[in-house]
């Protein structure tokens, strides 16, 4: 079961405050819009709560967020269990020395970029994004903490779009998110 | 790099102490991104865990009595200090976006760059009449950004306490572009 438990009470508040917009960025996609859920102190406390209670027994020592959504709930999630951050960029945002991975998208390719010496070899890492849809970017994401020698020990997100099974292309990483949308 | 809150009021040891240490993280890119351009890069400040914390903590502690209601973050690396800021405060944090990034109804505010120019949007309801706003960024430099941040809060009749960022790059003089509006760095780089 990918969502924690679904009975507890704090995943309906924080499924209600996801607004989704319609036809956003192009025709015929329900954009799932989670700066509403920002909007709401508590509820944004609560979503990190979830994934904080999860992983601070779980020897975690790097969080890495991706651009930009990311860069909202991982911080806080390393903050709360004393891992380090660390952003994961679109090309040419980070200063220094880099390592990238391209990946596919629906029409072309993107690539992401990771800094060299971030990430040390053995580390213990958690992805965060704000949403998983064909998992194509958290895929890239997990095999630039692998190519520095991380372990990835799981990908986290608040929210699933299941149909389009990105579950299924995280190279057999657990994923654990708080609410999936069809 | 010096503590820029010594020059306005003295500042406890254990403050001069912590800003010393998040100073030493801070590293220096240079030529990034063109020539002649020293980067200041934060990136390393997030890779210590204390460190991290310390500058989290220096903002909490500053704003945590002034009745803030807001804390907007600017695109992207206000992302990363905005929202722990918000949290600890108990503060909404709104993201303050370049175009077409934010899906929902947006108010536009277009400022200049060095060649040409850029905006930053809103969402429309996410900032109320008489709220209390913090803007938070990593740096400022000619202040550009953070001025079109504040105008699209005034623009909507928040109420701009205080910009905050933890570096300053004192030399191109953004402190004088926010007008009156008080501005709180934790190191000055020259």
């Amino acid at each position: 079961m990918s969502a924690c438990c679904n009975d507890d009470p704090r995943i309906h508040d924080i499924k209600s405050k996801i607004r989704v917009v319609p036809n956003f960025p192009k025709p015929g996609i329900m954009f799932q819009d989670i700066t509403t859920l920002l909007l709401d102190p508590k509820t944004f406390k609560n979503t990190v709560d979830l994934f904080v209670e999860r992983y601070k027994n779980k020897n975690i020592s790097v969080v890495a967020g991706i651009e930009a959504r990311g860069f909202i709930f991982g911080p806080p999630i390393a903050l709360a269990i004393g891992a380090k951050f660390v952003p994961l960029r679109k090309p040419r945002k980070l200063p220094g020395e880099v390592i990238s991975e391209e990946y596919t998208l629906e029409y072309g390719r993107d690539c992401l970029e990771m800094h060299i010496g971030a990430v040390e070899p053995d580390e213990r890492a958690l992805v965060v994004d704000d949403l998983i849809a064909t998992g194509g970017t958290l895929c890239a994401a997990m095999n630039l903490l692998e190519r520095a020698g991380a372990e990835v020990v799981e990908c986290a997100c608040l929210i699933e779009l299941p149909d389009l099974k990105g579950r299924d292309r995280l190279k057999g990483k657990p994923l654990y998110v708080l609410v999936e949308s069809h | 790099m010096a503590a820029a809150a010594a020059a306005i009021s003295p500042v406890p040891k254990d403050d001069l102490e912590r800003i010393a240490k998040i100073s030493a993280t801070i590293r220096v890119i240079p030529d990034f991104p063109k020539p002649g351009i020293m980067f200041q890069d934060i990136t390393t400040l997030l890779l210590d865990p204390v460190a991290f914390k310390d500058t989290i903590d220096l903002f909490v502690e500053r704003y945590k009595h002034m009745n803030i209601s807001v804390v907007a973050g600017v695109e992207a690396r206000g992302f990363i200090f905005g929202p722990p800021i918000a949290l600890a405060i108990g503060a909404k944090f709104v993201p303050i976006r370049k175009p077409k990034k934010l899906p929902g109804e947006v108010i536009s505010e277009e400022y200049s760059l060095e060649y040409g120019t850029d905006k930053m949007e809103m969402h429309v309801g996410a900032v109320q009449p008489g709220d209390r706003a913090l803007v938070v960024d990593d740096l400022i430099a000619t202040g550009g950004t953070l001025c079109a941040a504040m105008k699209l809060l005034e623009r909507v009749e928040a109420h701009v306490v205080e910009c905050a960022c933890v570096i300053e790059l004192a030399e191109l003089k953004g402190r004088d572009r926010l007008g009156e509006k008080p501005l709180f760095v934790l190191v000055s780089s020259t």
